[in-house]
């Protein structure tokens, strides 16, 4: 995250994300169903994550941004599109090989308290990847490296038999983060992995993302509607809006000079813990609320609550084009 | 100084749980004062929502309870008032606004009947003069389209827009104090945006005090004029926005501010969490409940509660170390 | 945060089944001891398999016999619940009934329990067997249970064990919608898709996320299973599709006395303050046993105890 390697242009995509497209169909009636609609959660995306690099996924609620990050380890259908990780065609696996998938890759999910089975010690629920995958032979060894990952994520080893509901909002992230580091994986999808949480707990478990990445070489996919969180964790940043990424590319760039007026909006939408600077921010306070994803406007998907949309932006959709400084945006006015 | 509007003083508010009895407001006190914007911060359990329960008498009893204390309203102690008074003084005086709109909101009932009938009720307008001040009010809050949104129901609105009809209806009598308790807490930051800029925009206009309640360190920094920090319970420093910010005192307040990751903050700046878990309020440490995650604590910290004091002109700190505890430090 | 779980117990993966076993009876025992109410619904319990297993030795009259001359007595020394209208001893057979009453119940408890819940979970996982699954399911629930075990059982026969199979059947069928619907939810939780994308396989899924959070769901439908299984046998059986009527079981008790319920109260009465304790005790050790296999309940269970 933090201190990550800046050599990110010439490294190899681990995880590469091409117009993708997630459909749901909305359905009427109990016995005879229709379909009556279609949400598209996730329209056409594209996506590259280098191997140590963190990838921030930002947007609001009805982005599609959760359902990329599922589709990714396959638990949506897909309608089209490719996700290829480390050369292997995702979206073909099947049966063993997609079990293997989720080897590699790990997930952190935002809910700590419906995240982990209330039936089951924490010290199962840490040992259940390893079972599954066959990782240890014998029990004594999955027990080991059970403590082990107690000891990463910050977790005292004599809690190990305790069940979930005896522990805190934080302490149940950190089981939940144990969980998916469990079968050694590669990549980490976490969704919203902080949100839920206390501030002061939420410093604690960002710090820990910080130093797995550093130990461990992990590359994080990191699913957020908090831009100061992204901001801490990200090297790169893809801002989602309606099942569409609006602007992606390195963090710095995006942060400093937001291009997509929708990201302006976002970012000075955000205020700054410190009054002195907060108060002298201009912002632009975007009007209208985020349109239902069953009923798309027509154009770019931004248009209705664009302060600068023009008339082709109500018809014509923009297509994504890099910049001179290699990232990428949707929209006819840059 | 003049009266204040609000005034708590030495409130108690206790809980009666499967764990015993547990104080969730200990011996708070503060002052709003008519017009300003108030921010109540801290996080879960601390207090900050019981606070304002409290003072709006919706504290569930069994298995809540006001022990002690008093609150100053205008002049009225509202611990004082009946079941009755009270309603009234909800309804008319003080408005309030929670973060789940869908729960305060009657799902079988139009917007408009729910925003004319406690007109009728409180200023005893009629039936046709109510619905016209109901629409005044959907323009006020911003709605477009006021007419067909009145013969709405509320499932049919955003999250926003039930939050702008909250406001609407919290502010229908002309309130003189305005409580928002975590009221954009679930909502999308554009939204939230528009829906805190519309609260400032409506007190300002009508003259209104606002207590805004929650954990967002960023939203206190923009709309507060004064803030108070609470922890386990306690107030643990009060003051100006901009001097808790720029110079805070107590470590509790320090190790928020140096946890949150900033919009502006240099690329790897790392953060520097607080330790240690937030406490179970059936079982806190003795003395300061802050000190087993204190960088300053001393050995008297574990033993003695420090008092809220007055350390300079309208700023309060609760801690003995108050004088060495900086954020640079 | 509560601190609820024994400090010293070390974390194994999976203890062995003896330790696991020597737990739960331990368990038990302790709860028993604790509670009352519980220790009396186990004992009840143990006694009513007792009186199953010996009554037929235990009983001092010929049950079956009818004796015109002594029918319809009062509750005296002698006949200790009075007799019935042909003449024979309510308490010999009401004692005798419990073998058949309690093999009824339990037989349908635990087939219709174990068949309903194994369905339940497989078709949940299927979405076009689920689909077939329920409509037969939707019809045999459109019948009532006795009419329909009365139609199954003139197909092949009338005979205790037939009953035990047509009670089964139609008990299944409200177990697999009831299941399926707690499986249903389930699925969608958190857990079971944290589950899922760590590459846990469906039947593990099942047998160690779904299986263990809707076991209080099934053990309330059990107790009410064996309440009305025994209820259904007495119908059943009155019906003339069970046992004959010279055959005491507490139903078969029940109905007979029923034609009398205004001159010979007792005849009813007796077999039927059977039949309420049994199932009495039967839902307070359901309660008791969902208490304990819930470890947040089980947690603030021993804090209780230790207050």
């Amino acid at each position: 995250m933090s201190h990550s390697p800046a050599s990110t242009e010439n490294s190899v995509p681990i995880l590469k994300v091409r117009e993708l497209k997630v459909h749901f169909p909305v359905k009427r009636g109990l016995v005879f169903q229709r379909t009556v609609g279609v949400v598209k959660a996730v329209d056409g995306v594209d996506i590259e994550i280098n191997h140590g690099e963190t990838l921030g996924l930002v947007g609001e609620s009805g982005s599609g941004k959760t359902t990329l990050g599922r589709a990714i380890l396959r638990l949506n259908d897909t309608a089209g599109g490719s996700i290829s990780y480390s050369g292997q065609d995702v979206l073909a696996l099947r049966g063993q090989e997609m079990r293997r998938l989720r080897k590699n890759i790990g997930m952190v999910f935002q809910d700590p308290y419906g995240s982990l089975n209330p039936r089951m010690t924490v010290g199962n629920i840490v040992a259940e990847p390893m079972l599954v995958h066959k990782i240890f032979d014998n029990k004594l060894e999955i027990r080991n490296r059970v403590m082990e990952l107690f000891d990463t994520v910050g977790l005292n080893r004599s809690m190990a038999s305790r069940y979930p509901h005896e522990f805190s909002g934080g302490q149940r992230q950190r089981v939940g983060i144990a969980r998916a580091l469990a079968s050694g994986p590669n990549i980490l999808i976490c969704d919203e992995p902080v949100s839920a949480l206390d501030v002061s707990i939420q410093a604690q478990i960002i710090s820990l993302f910080d130093r797995l990445k550093l130990e461990q070489q992990l590359t994080y996919l990191f699913i957020a509607h908090d831009l100061s969180v992204v901001r801490h964790v990200s090297d790169v940043v893809a801002v989602m809006y309606l099942g569409k990424i609006v602007e992606q590319g390195n963090a710095d760039d995006i942060y400093r000079s937001p291009q997509h007026p929708y990201t302006q909006a976002l970012l000075s939408a955000v205020p700054i813990p410190d009054p002195a600077v907060e108060r002298k921010r201009s912002r632009t306070v975007l009007k209208g609320d985020i349109p239902s994803p069953l009923n798309p406007p027509s154009g770019c998907v931004f248009s209705p609550r664009c302060p600068i949309a023009e008339d082709r932006c109500f018809v014509e959709t923009p297509i994504s084009r890099t910049l001179s400084d290699g990232r990428r945006a949707a929209c006819h006015k840059i | 100084m003049t009266e204040a509007l609000l005034s708590v003083e030495n409130l108690h508010t206790q809980f009666r749980t499967e764990g015993g009895l547990v104080q969730a407001v200990d011996d708070v006190s503060f002052n709003i004062q008519a017009g300003e914007t108030f921010a109540l911060v801290g996080e879960s359990g601390c207090g900050k929502s019981v606070t304002a329960l409290s003072i709006m008498g919706l504290i569930p009893n069994p298995p809540g309870e006001i022990t002690s204390g008093s609150i100053q309203f205008g002049g009225v102690d509202l611990l004082k008032l009946s079941s009755t008074e009270m309603r009234s003084i909800r309804g008319s005086k003080i408005g309030m606004i929670f973060q789940e709109p869908m729960s305060s909101l009657n799902p079988v009932l139009t917007i408009e009947s729910q925003l004319a009938e406690p007109l009728k009720i409180h200023t005893g307008l009629s039936a046709s003069a109510a619905n016209d001040r109901a629409q005044e009010l959907i323009d006020m809050v911003g709605i477009p389209d006021s007419k067909t949104r009145l013969k709405q129901y509320p499932h049919e609105l955003s999250g926003g827009q039930r939050q702008r009809i909250m406001i609407a209806m919290a502010m229908a009598c002309a309130p003189r104090l305005l409580i928002a308790d975590e009221a954009t807490t679930a909502l999308d930051v554009t939204i939230q945006a528009q829906i805190l800029d519309l609260m400032q925009e409506v007190t300002e206009k009508s003259g209104a005090a606002l207590l805004i309640i929650t954990h967002n360190l960023g939203i206190v920094a923009r709309y507060a004029d004064r803030v108070a920090v609470m922890y386990a319970g306690k107030l643990r420093e009060v003051g100006d926005a901009s001097d808790i910010y720029a110079a805070s005192q107590h470590p509790y307040t320090v190790g928020l501010l140096r946890s949150v990751p900033r919009l502006d903050s240099e690329k790897g700046t790392p953060l520097s969490p607080i330790g240690g878990e937030i406490p179970d309020l059936t079982n806190l440490p003795g003395g300061c409940a802050f000190n087993p995650r204190c960088q300053w604590a001393v050995d008297r910290c574990s033993v003695e509660e420090p008092e809220l004091i007055e350390i300079s002109q309208g700023k309060q700190v609760a801690c003995f170390e108050h004088a060495s505890v900086s954020l640079n430090v | 945060m509560t601190k609820t779980s024994d400090l010293g117990s070390e974390w194994q993966l999976t203890p062995p089944l003896s330790t696991r076993l020597r737990g739960m009876l331990g368990a038990t025992g302790k709860a028993a001891k604790r509670d009352i109410v519980l220790g009396m619904s186990i004992s009840l319990l143990f006694l009513g398999l007792f009186l199953a297993v010996f009554a037929p030795t235990l009983a001092r009259t010929d049950y079956e016999r009818t004796d015109p001359v002594n029918r319809m007595l009062p509750p005296s020394t002698d006949n200790w619940f009075g007799t019935d209208n042909w003449g024979r001893d309510v308490f010999d057979r009401t004692i005798v009934g419990t073998r058949l009453s309690f093999l009824v119940g339990f037989s349908v408890t635990l087939i219709s329990s174990v068949v309903g819940v194994s369905i339940a979970l497989i078709i949940s996982y299927f979405r076009i067997l689920d689909a077939v699954m329920m409509r037969f399911v939707d019809g045999f629930l459109a019948f009532p249970t006795i009419l329909l075990a009365l139609a199954l059982i003139s197909l092949i026969g009338p005979s205790i064990g037939n009953v035990i199979i047509a009670l089964s059947v139609t008990a299944t069928a409200g177990k697999i919608r009831l299941v399926r619907g707690a499986v249903l939810s389930l699925r969608e939780s958190t857990y079971v898709e944290a589950a899922r994308a760590v590459g846990v396989p469906v039947p593990r899924i099942l047998m160690f996320h779904v299986l263990p959070n809707i076991v209080s769901i099934i053990i309330v439908q059990a107790t009410f299973t064996l309440a009305s299984a025994i209820l259904a046998e007495a119908s059943l059986s009155f019906l003339g599709a069970g046992v004959p009527e010279y055959v005491p079981s507490w139903g078969n008790i029940i109905a007979t006395g029923q034609g009398y319920i205004q001159v010979g109260f007792h005849i009813s009465f007796f077999p039927g303050l059977f039949l309420t304790v049994t199932v009495l005790a039967v839902v307070l050790i359901g309660d008791s046993i969902r208490d304990h296999l819930d470890p947040k309940l089980r947690g603030r269970l021993r804090t209780t105890a230790q207050q």
